[in-house]
């Protein structure tokens, strides 16, 4: 196998497009999430356009205790590693019930650190590879639209961060990704701003050339850094008063 | 979101939703009380338009490919430019190919597209070995020529009015070069035109450009083109690479209508005087020899807001050569001129609703004007009379006599219609308007 890649929630919009970039460039894939009869198909689709190898697996965020014996038994084990679970979730629902706001959490936070702490020590053990999380422009300020999930979000970006810190010196990379608005399943009830919005296939050539290009922090689309950078700029002051 | 297909008319408030999994299509067609799947939208009309459309594009896996037979199977949803750049780097093309590799599979099943070798190869139906239906009530059949024959004909064109189309396996023809051998010969009028056609009958590839600004003896003109796959020693050598992809664009989607009457008849004059005096042989690409319009991409733009219209229709054979006169006569005494004229040699056609027929096929790009639809009307009469009919992919206007006369075989795919689909689940705006379905809207 050349330089296998671990797609994790490989069977969401952007993850399956990001696998056309990864497979085109010759990297075999490894396609986890939690419908493995899909990703098969996937994973057959992949091969036959573009001669690598790719396998569909089961894998659940939500299930920490499987995480170690699932990531030991890749063999031979990732190159690199591509994070694009996620939960979106409902605000309204969280502010109500428990299992709701705990199961954004653990999805979008503590099943990624779960995953993430094993893959690290194997990554930094093996001395090369990537990581690449799939956080979100929603974790850069929290707002009363998404705030749990930003939260999440928020928490997973600065443990990318921190593990980008522990690995860069040995050789392992660290990426985090943060998209603004995308066509997917997750957004698919959303009136979104055509020209801030981009397409699943747009956002993983994005993630791609970060892959190739050595990036730390990636947004998708490109006018996100800015956006965020205005919204971070706010003082708390008058953001408590705004509704964005 | 405003809705329409390639010619952008008619235009509709409707909703779609993406395929992605065989599992949700079944979902779908539970949840709605009416819909109609639709590929890429490169049809010329409403046959794929509904208020809730079943949209396939993300459905385009591929499931098997047999390179040493040259057997391929994928989801209905993946795109011949797709299937392409996987089959031609093994040596492998499609048996047929419409204008365009905009098309899904199952579009191009759905609609039997032809290509410039209809005349030898058949449609597109002709080479699908089997496919797979979901049918409204929800089985899923697998129909080839020896299992349910008869559905399986009636899909081959059955604009997506019998099931959903899931997946296909189709024959390939094998290549040896990326290069085609093209001949092009000037015809001074329409006679010496289809004498080409004639002429030239065991050609692979052939089809005619025809500049209809012209009146009196030189109605008809145009210039004949002949295609050969090069073999593999003939042409520079290359890798078997598939088509550059992409494509420029327009840079902006202009206000109004961008190619005018003058604009349009110094263009054909150029084009027909450059290629007449260029005639004769030269060695082309795939893509420009099939695929000439994908090279801009949102062309249709050029027709301006208020869309245009694709009228394509056939002549037996016997009554092609009156047919065309008239019919390009009627064209010039309304003073509505298509911007591109292209006329083909078909061979028989096959299922009860697929388009070909033995005789002659002209397509012509209308743009939408005041008195369009009149004309459309009288040339309606003509092709009625003479025994032709009307391509459904192409329709957006037609009324319903077109069809149950034009298609004699209608009855049979109405019988089917009905033990498929009893309550008319499937259906488009070209469904309800030619009485093939009686559902409201």
């Amino acid at each position: 196998m050349s330089k296998p890649v671990l797609i994790l929630g490989a069977g969401s919009d952007i993850a399956r497009a990001l696998g056309h970039e990864l497979a085109a460039a010759g990297h075999d894939l490894y396609l986890a999430g939690r419908h493995p009869e899909e990703l098969e198909k996937d994973a057959r689709d992949l091969q036959l356009r573009y001669s690598i190898n790719a396998r569909g697996m089961f894998f659940d965020a939500l299930d920490f205790d499987s995480h170690q014996t699932f990531y030991e038994s890749l063999e031979p084990g990732p190159y690199g590693l591509v994070l694009a679970f996620g939960l979106l979730g409902e605000e309204d629902q969280a502010r109500k019930t428990r299992k709701h706001w705990e199961k954004i959490i653990h999805t979008n936070y503590t099943g990624c650190i779960s995953i993430l702490t094993i893959a690290a020590n194997h990554l930094e053990q093996a001395g090369e590879g990537f990581i690449l999380g799939i956080s979100s422009v929603a974790g850069d300020r929290g707002r009363k639209a998404n705030y749990v999930y930003g939260s999440a979000k928020a928490g997973l970006s600065t443990f990318l961060s921190g593990l980008r810190n522990r690995l860069h010196s040995k050789g392992v990379r660290v990426i985090t990704v943060k998209p603004g608005f995308v066509r997917t399943r997750m957004t698919r009830d959303m009136d979104l701003p055509a020209r801030l919005t981009a397409s699943p296939e747009q956002a993983a050539r994005d993630i791609f050339k970060a892959i190739i290009k050595q990036k730390e922090i990636v947004y998708t689309r490109w006018m996100w850094r800015w956006i965020m950078l205005v919204i971070k700029c706010i003082p708390e002051r008058v953001f408590k008063r705004m509704s964005i | 979101m405003l809705l329409s297909n390639w010619n952008n008319y008619p235009r509709i408030e409707a909703k779609l939703e993406d395929l992605r999994t065989e599992g949700q299509a079944l979902q779908m067609l539970e949840m709605n009380r009416y819909c109609i799947p639709r590929g890429l939208g490169r049809s010329y009309g409403d046959c794929s338009m509904n208020r809730f459309v079943i949209s396939t594009p993300k459905f385009c896996r591929f499931i098997s490919m047999d390179s040493n037979r040259g057997i391929l199977e994928c989801e209905a949803g993946a795109s011949l430019e797709h299937i392409l750049r996987v089959i031609i780097p093994r040596g492998w093309f499609l048996p047929v190919t419409p204008g365009t590799s905009h098309v899904t599979l199952g579009g191009a099943i759905a609609s039997d597209v032809h290509g410039k070798n209809h005349h030898l190869h058949g449609a597109f139906g002709s080479h699908v070995l089997d496919l797979r239906l979901l049918t409204p009530r929800g089985d899923i059949l697998n129909c080839s020529r020896d299992k349910d024959h008869d559905i399986f004909e009636a899909v081959c064109g059955g604009m997506g009015l019998l099931g959903l189309i899931l997946s296909a396996r189709i024959r390939l023809v094998p290549l040896e070069s990326v290069f085609i051998r093209q001949k092009t010969l000037p015809a001074k009028d329409l006679d010496e035109l289809m004498g080409f056609f004639q002429e030239y009958q065991a050609g692979t590839y052939s089809v005619a450009w025809m500049d209809c600004l012209q009146k009196g003896k030189k109605l008809g003109r145009g210039l004949f083109m002949l295609g050969e796959h090069c073999r593999a020693g003939e042409a520079p050598h290359a890798e078997l690479l598939p088509p550059a992809t992409g494509g420029a664009r327009l840079p902006f989607t202009p206000p109004c209508r961008a190619l005018t009457n003058p604009g349009i008849k110094a263009f054909n004059s150029l084009y027909y005087t450059l290629n007449s005096r260029r005639k004769g042989r030269s060695v082309t690409d795939l893509k420009s020899f099939f695929y000439p319009l994908d090279g801009l991409r949102d062309w249709n733009q050029l027709y301006g807001p208020q869309g245009f219209l694709q009228y394509q229709f056939v002549l037996p054979r016997c009554s092609s050569g009156a047919g065309l006169q008239k019919i390009l006569q009627h064209i010039h005494s309304f003073g509505l001129h298509p911007y591109l004229a292209v006329l083909k040699l078909l061979g028989p056609g096959q299922g009860p609703l697929s388009f070909p027929m033995p005789g002659y096929t002209l397509a012509l790009d209308f743009p939408i004007r005041a008195g369009l639809f009149s004309l459309l009307n009288t040339l309606d009469r003509v092709v009625l009379n003479l025994g032709g009919r009307i391509y459904l992919a192409k329709d957006a206007r037609m009324q319903k006599d077109m069809l149950w006369q034009g298609y004699p075989r209608i009855k049979e795919f109405l019988n089917l219609k009905k033990r498929l689909d009893p309550e008319n689940k499937l259906s488009s705006l070209q469904s309800r308007r030619l009485g093939i379905c009686q559902n409201p809207y």
